[in-house]
């Protein structure tokens, strides 16, 4: 029994790394899932009179896309992010980070907000409190203000059937 | 070495003069401590570099955060406590000793203690081995087939 | 056309390498000679159609053929040309053809050098190789093809990785490789013993001088990728137990588990089930490696680009290899208690507890590497095991095998006494621990950690020194002591050299972070670092920035030394290439950091004196120099010479 041993050992490590091919160690899990969103209150772009706080939702299920002018992945998902504000899906706030260059108001008018809301963030404090590492980012939050879910990467229509809406759903949006 | 400490206070001590570079941090103390604390922190963009080697933005952002943190007072633990409650433990490279990194900890330990049984059991056995005259016969078979095979 | 000739030697190759695994290991297990005799000509043609395949590879980069993906993806027509060349194993597809190259070189040298063997065990040896071979060549063929064409072809490439244009990175992967790939031998070996049922002494004697080459290969591999991180990334660092470095460094303490027992295996005949499982388990965690690195399992700096099509191929062909390889293990080793008796502390004794130890070390590594993976796989979230966990268990683990270092050689075979060592070592003993208690008092307060370094580093240098007076009063002389005395006392003193260093290094390092002006100084460690402005400088691939900094100490200029700061052309990646200017006893390395105005007139700088850093390199040179020196003990040699007429006769007899 005793020289299985090696072999019994190197079969579960081949089970690990076999389940680890399809595995991404790359995507880092939110803390905040169950949790409440961080709280805030930022100017809006364009608006800056006027201010967006999460509070503003309260009895809403709504994203949270986290977004920049300079991010060449938000491109990507606008298109998917229009489709979905003209079938009025669900209320998208984008959270324009780090934009210091002041492009967000101007981008924005030339190719059409998908968003009910733009608040600036423009020292990235506030999505450092949400745990952002890079753009774009998703969070879908409930009535209650608690976090449901975090997507990482561009949201594209297969993201959107297979596991946002599908949240919504359950959310009772 | 002894010489090189004392030249060193003698540098420290001596009068400053135009010329010399200044540090780059407002505040050396806190700079070192934000370092030390940094290194055993993980970017979070870069992957496999620490925050403090990491030239990425984020990692810039994050330590001025850290910096600003201390400088208000903060202490190590209240600092890394801000950031795994954005970031999770993924952030930490000395994940915490908790139920499910029992064994990440323990193991090295129990790997020893294994290691040791294994040794002491061994010895038990071969102390009580009488030394076999077949197997002596069997080592001079084994020379002599490397004779043979020369 | 050159591409195609490469992609047809592979395919060559391939069919080759199976001949080669199939034919002779049917031969030896029916005793037909001349399917035995297969091997040596097939395997040493699949080197050559390999290392042809790998020529036109190099052909396609030194050509700047970028109709070939591989060549566009990783070189660049402003590359220097001797980058350009290197750029061939800079890749995926191109390290991996160089590991099936260098397989085939260990292949061709054990048909060359095996004439004294029996013919069944050389045939069963090469068949194993040309197993692997076969592997490895239908890994290439089908996921990872170098020769792939990009039609149309792009008007330049994507340029090299800056990061590995240094001439470190030149030699890194081929000395790695021929480590990693060396255990291949001492594994075909073992398996050929499990196969015919004769693990004898002969065996542990035919394999000892192949391992310890290779892991004198494995060693250097690693130091030189060390010593590329300390000069390349410019944080003055060396060693980050990044998984690509965990995945070398897990072979090399198997390994050194596996040449200490052979010892015991050869010399005693004891142990022979264990050190035929450690030969297994070397060339696994190579192999291994090999998976870890190029699958994506793992996050890693150094990770080539993933695929999980090559993951699963590789995976698939371990389970097979490993698994297949163990299975025998189990149920073929010898079940009976081989050699001797021995008493607590003889050679035996302490030889086991130095293999116990380092597989306690091996595993504590892959535990730590493999852990974030285990919780990931087990839905219990994420984490990152990095430096901080690393250190605080690997050297309390490790400071029982260097503290054997100095006590094994010593002890005498079967029998060994307690009071008789303690007389022998009483006074290696004492010195040590004052040297540990009292040397960091000199130098900045007493430190647990530099005291438990300097102790074990003077107790390797002393029992070393011991073991050669002992041997004097016994008549030898030194010139006729034995290569396979001289490699091990060297290398045990590279061993206490190299721990010196990096106790000094690791708990004596300065550095400071400061804004400069042109004609701005300051001061560390005694030296004071002028700077006298920097200026660009067009390099032939990158737009590069160089600054002068003056390095004085005491008023008298001691070197002038040229920090850069460079933007590749290609692909827009910044890179810093630290001035060092080294001596016997400390390194002044300057890095630039950022600029920090418009002009580029005032720059961050961060200057390091690193203390005796180069004992580092330095005992692992020994360290590598001892490998080599007791692999060509004259035990060893002879043999071959003695045995090329008529073991060569013998073939012909067949």
């Amino acid at each position: 029994m005793k020289r299985w041993l090696p072999v019994i050992i190197f079969f579960v490590l081949v089970g690990f790394f076999a389940k680890g091919l399809f595995l991404n160690p790359r995507e880092v899990p939110s803390p905040f899932i169950g949790k409440p969103a961080p709280a805030f209150t930022l100017p809006l772009v364009g608006n800056e009179a006027q201010s967006f706080s999460p509070a503003d939702m309260q009895g809403k299920v709504w994203l949270l896309n986290v977004w920049a002018p300079w991010c060449v992945s938000c491109r990507q998902e606008h298109p998917v992010l229009m489709q979905l504000a003209q079938d009025q899906a669900v209320p998208i706030v984008g959270l324009n980070w780090k934009d210091k260059d002041r492009e967000a108001a101007q981008l924005l008018a030339q190719q059409g907000s998908p968003y009910a809301a733009v608040p600036d963030d423009l020292s990235g404090k506030v999505g450092i409190d949400y745990g952002v590492t890079g753009t774009p980012e998703t969070y879908v939050i409930d009535k209650a203000g608690i976090v449901r879910l975090k997507h990482i990467g561009p949201i594209d229509m297969d993201v959107w059937k297979n596991k946002i809406e599908p949240k919504l759903k359950e959310l009772g949006a | 070495m002894k010489k090189l400490l004392f030249a060193i206070l003698l540098a420290l001590a001596a009068p400053t003069f135009a010329g010399e570079a200044a540090p780059n941090a407002e505040d050396p103390v806190i700079e070192q401590r934000m370092i030390r604390l940094a290194e055993e922190l993980r970017c979070l963009v870069c992957q496999n570099e620490s925050l403090a080697g990491s030239h990425a933005e984020l990692a810039e952002d994050l330590r001025r955060e850290i910096r600003a943190q201390m400088k208000a007072g903060k202490n190590d633990k209240e600092v890394i406590e801000y950031l795994t409650n954005r970031y999770g433990d993924f952030v930490l490279y000395q994940p915490p000793f908790k139920p499910v990194t029992y064994l990440l900890w323990l193991g090295p330990l129990l790997f020893l203690m294994i290691g040791g049984v294994v040794w002491y059991a061994t010895l038990k056995k071969r102390r009580a081995l009488k030394d076999a005259p077949l197997d002596e016969k069997r080592l001079a078979a084994a020379a002599q087939l490397l004779e043979d095979n020369k | 056309m050159i591409p195609e000739l490469g992609h047809f030697a592979l395919i060559v190759a391939l069919l080759l390498a199976l001949t080669q695994a199939i034919l002779p290991l049917i031969g030896a297990a029916r005793g037909n000679a001349a399917l035995m005799a297969v091997a040596r000509p097939a395997a040493q043609g699949q080197f050559v159609f390999v290392a042809l395949a790998f020529g036109c590879l190099a052909w396609s980069f030194l050509t700047n053929d970028f109709s070939v993906e591989n060549v566009a993806r990783n070189s660049f027509s402003q590359l220097p040309e001797v980058y350009r060349f290197t750029a061939t194993w800079g890749s995926h597809e191109g390290s991996m053809l160089m590991w099936v190259m260098i397989l085939g070189f260990w292949t061709t040298a054990v048909s060359v050098f095996s004439r004294h063997l029996p013919d069944e065990m050389v045939a069963r040896v090469i068949g194993v190789m040309g197993l692997i071979s076969v592997g490895f060549l239908a890994f290439l063929l089908t996921t990872s093809n170098p020769f792939e064409r990009l039609l149309p072809a792009p008007p330049d490439g994507r340029d090299m990785n800056p990061l590995l244009q240094d001439w470190g990175m030149i030699i890194h992967p081929p000395m790695l490789y021929m480590g990693y790939v060396g255990f291949a031998v001492a594994f075909a070996f073992a398996l050929a013993a499990l196969m015919s049922g004769k693990l004898d002494a002969a065996w542990a004697r035919w394999s000892r001088p192949w391992t310890t080459v290779a892991w004198a290969f494995l060693t250097a591999g690693i130091v030189l990728g060390a010593w590329w991180a300390y000069r390349e990334l410019g944080w003055g660092g060396w060693w980050f137990w990044d998984p690509t470095e965990n995945a070398s460094f897990m072979p090399w303490l198997a390994g050194t588990a596996l040449i200490h027992s052979l010892a015991v295996t050869e010399k005693r005949g004891a142990f022979k089930a264990w050190t035929v499982l450690l030969a297994l388990i070397a060339f696994s965690l190579s192999l291994l490696g090999t998976f870890l690195v190029r699958s994506g399992v793992l996050s890693s700096v150094h990770a080539f680009a993933t695929d999980p099509a090559r993951g699963s191929f590789i995976l698939g062909f371990l389970a097979v290899v490993i698994g297949g390889s163990l299975i025998l293990y189990a149920w073929r080793a010898p079940k009976m208690l081989t050699g001797g008796a021995f008493t607590w502390f003889s050679r035996e004794a302490m030889l086991l507890a130095n293999n116990v130890v380092l597989l306690a070390a091996m595993g504590s590594v892959l535990l730590g590497t493999l852990y974030p993976l285990f919780m990931d796989a087990m839905g219990l979230g994420k984490i990152s095991v990095g430096p901080p966990y690393f250190n605080a268990v690997f050297v309390p683990v490790m400071a029982p095998v260097l503290f054997l270092v100095g006590v094994g050689p010593l002890a005498r075979w079967k029998e060994a006494s307690l009071p008789d060592m303690f007389g022998r070592l009483k006074w290696a003993l004492a010195v040590a621990v004052a040297t540990g208690l009292l040397l960091p008092l000199t130098l900045d307060g007493f430190n647990p950690w530099a005291a438990l370094g300097f102790s074990l580093a003077a107790w390797i240098l002393l029992t070393v020194l011991v073991g050669f007076r002992e041997r004097m009063k016994n008549g030898a002389r030194l010139g006729s002591l034995p290569r396979a005395f001289w490699g091990m006392q060297l290398a045990h003193l590279g061993l206490a050299w190299g721990v010196a260093g990096i106790t000094l290094v690791a708990n004596y390092q300065q550095e400071r972070d400061v804004r400069m002006n042109a004609g701005d100084y300051t001061e560390l460690a005694g030296y004071t670092f002028t700077f006298q402005g920097a200026e660009s400088f067009p390099g032939p691939n990158y737009q590069g920035m160089r600054a002068t900094v003056e390095v004085s100490q005491g008023g008298r200029k001691i070197a002038t030394l040229h920090p850069e700061k460079r933007v590749y052309n290609a692909s827009g990646m910044p890179m810093t290439e630290a001035a060092i200017h080294p001596n016997f006893f400390r390194d002044v390395y300057v890095a630039l950091g950022e600029p920090l105005d418009e002009e580029a007139r005032s720059w961050s700088v961060r200057v390091f004196h690193k203390p005796f850093i180069n004992w580092l390199w330095l005992g692992a040179l020994f360290l590598v120099i001892g490998g080599f020196l007791a692999a060509s003990d004259r035990r060893y040699r002879i043999a071959v010479k003695k045995s090329a007429v008529p073991a060569g006769a013998a073939t012909q007899g067949a």
